[in-house]
């Protein structure tokens, strides 16, 4: 059986490790067909020897053939795994690479010197300006100090920010990608390592094929040592948001602070150098949802990276020769300066695509090349669907013809009138409105809660079992956990008054207070003062089970105040 | 398997797998994925001889780390127990009104004293500790053996009526059935009720004073205020452990019904009894 396949298939393989079959045996009478058996040794072969003819093989008349091919046969086998093809992107000038030097300048420059600015907030909260505060559970923001009851104002910035994705997305596009999105500013960072390095595309292409020389070696450890350093420093950069800076940068390098800041600093350390150095536009292509949700929320009026087929298109790396033949010519000469500069590795010139984050390198890369040979820029443009579709009519005549760059151009070689330019009015449009509309609203309602936000409040909760208690003079008594929260970092004398409740009267347990209808009480800066009170009314005043009064607690020093409508019960029969 | 398959638009090939004309691409997965999950397998294995995982027919393989869960809970009790220490001492060394007068160890012998009393103490005066009818309520300002925080804690220290502790606190009304009349017991009940209330029949009382005076006045005292040397009950105020009105006192003056509590320090020990008596000092009637 297994020779009739082997002599279907025609073709030297080795099989399991089997060594071929030599020369010799091949040219042996009636194996001429054999390439591949197993059975090495046809002529021991009891199969073929049996009927002493061995006909089996030479008779392909009475050979039986099987339809069907092998379905793992190497002509059509996939790959079970694609290795990552290496990018490297040149180095590009102009106006958008400049541009995007700023905006890592500022992220970056925000990302690692944030936690070392001070605020003064006085001797009794910390003074650093932005610090997550874990340990005590207080956020501060400058001049904003947030408890964990408050912490809807991050969620409330957190729907700002979703919102405005929705608009800078449905106005320029993947912006976020291209521009500000931390891995697209690191490994451009990593990418800058890289090129001081290694060189520039070149260079490192031509490195990176060579053999493991002392030199490649050098360049590569020090391309890596400098990674990982800039990855611990985005790690260490990230723990002091939770700790006092200065103090924690002393424990860090004295080796005395907590494991959990050198875990994080390990964890980030190697996460920054993953991401930024090994994986890069791999994060973006398989990792990240943004690619798909952006995607999706892309209208025609959104601007992308473009590029302008409808005057590139034909390209020629020969203009002047195929001009000379009488057919016309695009502006796209072919240089592939778009895709060496791609740090996605794309060539943008297929069309938008899932994997283009919308750097725009590739339209100062093209840029570069119209103006050295005197074209207008913006072959690779930002620009809208609905311009693009607009242009792809014009240059096709409607459709009917493939691209011809004349019918974008006047006769003097300008662009006719009818070629459609993005205007900023595309921004301002029905649904940039609602965006607009609600991410003010948001904004505006988080800042208005914000400045009229207690500093001083009461929370009270009534006891509930026993739910009153008759004292022996048959009055009846509640209990009440009160919890004065002083939400500023200074002390303050608290006072609180009972409002209503005929006759009755406050008591605290544990503290040496006269209470009475109204008490006053000392409170720690930035801290929550739970009381046991309880509230006694004597029984002639009692006119029903279920009676209403205030808690009102006020600070006489700044005259804030609050208060905290509580509920008396007494028994039915003491009514 | 189905035959070779080739997407038009991508140029790949499928699975054969088609929802409703909708193929699905066998595109080969990138190398990082693939490594990552083969580092997930060599890491489950490491992770069975680290640690606990093989099921054995009694017990289970422990792992070459020597984890266990079990140590875990053991250190972080040790470790609670250590952090308790210091106010334990505290406690043991202090009386209860120095306790209930430290803001910090008050805080924590209430803690302990509300846990104590949710497992010993709740069967009879309740998980509000607001009793019930015979057994007193602790809320309130009355008290037979006394609410001061000391008082309290001899009372749990030995107990009510607890035969076998020498010292416990003992109190025992006779039974004026058999010493009274059946009309001396309705005055004397009309009385006693008349002292803070309203009596239907007041001609009943000014007998039912002198009957009072005749047999109540050792241990209830002259003004029936009661007396908390002996235990006898105060009968002025709106608090009756046994009933209010005139038959329930009336039952109780025939056959008196008489509580009994254990002495609780054998059994918890004197820390747990002084963090209960501060607790039940707290609970709005201590003195």
């Amino acid at each position: 059986m297994s020779i009739r396949l082997a002599a279907e298939n025609r073709k030297a393989r080795p099989i399991l490790g089997l060594p071929l079959p030599s020369d010799g045996a091949r040219r042996k009478p009636g194996l001429d067909t054999i390439s591949a058996a197993p059975l090495v040794d046809a002529a021991r072969n009891p199969l073929l020897t049996s009927d002493g003819s061995g006909t089996h093989v030479r008779n392909d008349t009475r050979t039986e053939r099987l339809e069907g091919s092998a379905p793992n046969s190497s002509n059509t086998r996939q790959p079970h795994y694609a290795r990552r093809k290496k990018v490297f992107p040149k180095r590009v000038s102009g106006n958008f690479r400049r541009f995007k030097w700023l905006v890592m300048a500022i992220t970056l420059g925000i990302y690692y010197l944030t936690p070392w600015l001070r605020w003064d907030r006085g001797p009794f909260a910390p003074d650093q300006a932005v610090l997550l505060d874990l340990a005590n559970r207080r956020f501060y923001f400058f001049f904003i100090e947030i408890w964990p009851q408050e912490f809807f104002y991050v969620a409330g910035l957190l729907v700002m920010a979703g919102v405005g994705l929705f608009l800078i997305t449905s106005t320029v596009g993947r912006a976020w990608c291209g521009y500000a999105c931390p891995q697209t500013v690191w490994v451009d960072l990593f990418l800058v390592v890289e090129r001081a390095v290694e060189g520039d595309r070149n260079a490192r292409m031509k490195l990176d094929a060579g053999p493991w020389t002392a030199r490649k070696l050098v360049l590569r450890l020090s391309k890596h040592t400098i990674w990982l350093v800039i990855g611990a420093a985005t790690g260490g950069a990230w723990i002091f948001y939770f700790a006092d800076a200065p103090s924690l940068a002393r424990e860090l390098f004295t080796g005395t602070a907590a494991p959990v800041a050198y875990i994080t600093i390990a964890v980030l350390t190697a996460t920054t150098y993953t991401f930024g150095g090994l994986m890069r536009e791999q994060i973006c292509t398989y990792m990240c949802p943004w690619p798909r949700i952006q995607a999706a929320m892309l209208d025609e009026n959104s601007l992308t990276v473009t590029y302008n087929d409808w005057r590139g298109e034909p390209r020629s790396r020969h203009a002047k020769k195929v001009q000379a033949t009488g057919q016309s010519v695009g502006d796209c000469v072919d240089c592939n300066a778009c895709v060496a500069v791609c740090p996605m590795g794309i060539d943008i010139r297929d069309g938008q695509q899932l994997e283009c984050i919308t750097c725009a390198l590739c339209i100062d890369a093209c840029d570069g090349v119209m103006d050295k040979l005197g074209k207008e820029r913006g072959l690779i443009s930002y620009a809208t669907l609905s311009d693009y579709n607009a242009n792809m009519m014009l240059a096709t005549a409607g459709g009917s013809s493939s691209v011809n760059p004349s019918l974008v151009r006047t006769a003097d070689g300008l662009f006719s009138d009818k070629v459609a330019h993005f205007h900023v009015s595309k921004i301002f449009r029905p649904r940039t409105y609602v965006y607009m509309g609600l991410w003010s609203l948001i904004g505006l309602g988080l800042l208005y809660s914000l400045l009229t936000r207690d500093r001083l409040e009461v929370n009270v909760l009534h006891d509930r079992n026993p739910q009153f208690v008759t004292l022996s003079d048959g009055s009846i008594r509640n209990g009440y956990t009160v919890k004065l929260l002083n939400m500023i970092p200074e002390p303050r004398i608290i006072v609180v008054t009972m409002q209503g409740l005929q006759g009755g009267e406050m008591s605290v347990v544990g503290d040496d207070i006269k209470a009475g209808r109204s008490f006053a009480i000392p409170v720690e800066p930035d801290r929550l003062k739970t009381l046991k009170v309880f509230v006694r009314q004597p029984a002639d005043q009692i006119h029903a089970p279920a009676q209403t009064f205030k808690f009102r607690v006020e600070d006489r020093a700044s005259s804030e105040s609050n208060e905290y409508t509580a509920t008396f019960n007494a028994p039915e029969a003491a009514k | 398997m189905s035959e070779e398959h080739i997407d038009e638009v991508s140029g790949v090939s499928t699975t054969g797998h088609e929802w409703d004309g909708i193929r699905e691409l066998n595109n080969p997965l990138p190398r990082w994925w693939i490594t990552i999950f083969y580092v997930t397998i060599v890491w489950a294995i490491g992770y069975t001889i680290a640690y606990p995982a093989w099921p054995l027919l009694h017990s289970a393989t422990t792992g070459v780390l020597g984890y266990s869960s079990r140590n875990d809970v053991k250190n972080e009790l040790a470790d609670a127990e250590a952090a308790k220490s210091k106010y334990l001492a505290a406690v043991k060394s202090k009386s209860v009104s120095e306790i209930a007068a430290d803001d910090a160890l008050r805080e924590f012998a209430i803690a302990a004293g509300g846990a104590a009393f949710k497992v010993n103490c709740t069967q009879c005066h309740g998980s509000g500790a607001q009793g019930s009818k015979g057994f007193p309520n602790l809320n309130d300002d009355d008290w037979l053996w006394g609410g001061k925080a000391e008082q309290i804690q001899q009372t749990i220290t030995h107990g009510i009526r607890f035969a076998s502790d020498p010292d416990t606190r003992l109190s025992e009304m006779p039974a004026f059935g058999d010493i009274i009349t059946a009309d001396e017991i309705k005055q004397v009940s009309a009385y006693v009720v008349s002292l803070s209330g309203k009596v239907a029949d007041a001609s009943l009382i000014q007998s039912g004073a002198k009957v009072f005076s005749d047999n109540c006045v050792a241990c209830h005292g002259e003004n029936a205020e009661g007396n908390r040397e002996f235990g006898g009950p105060n009968l002025t105020d709106a608090i009756w452990l046994h009933g209010a009105g005139e038959a329930a006192v009336a039952a109780q003056v025939r056959a008196p019904k008489e509580g009994v509590m254990p002495a609780w320090l054998g059994r918890l020990g004197e820390i747990k009894v002084k963090e209960l008596a501060v607790y039940v000092h707290s609970l709005g009637g201590g003195e």
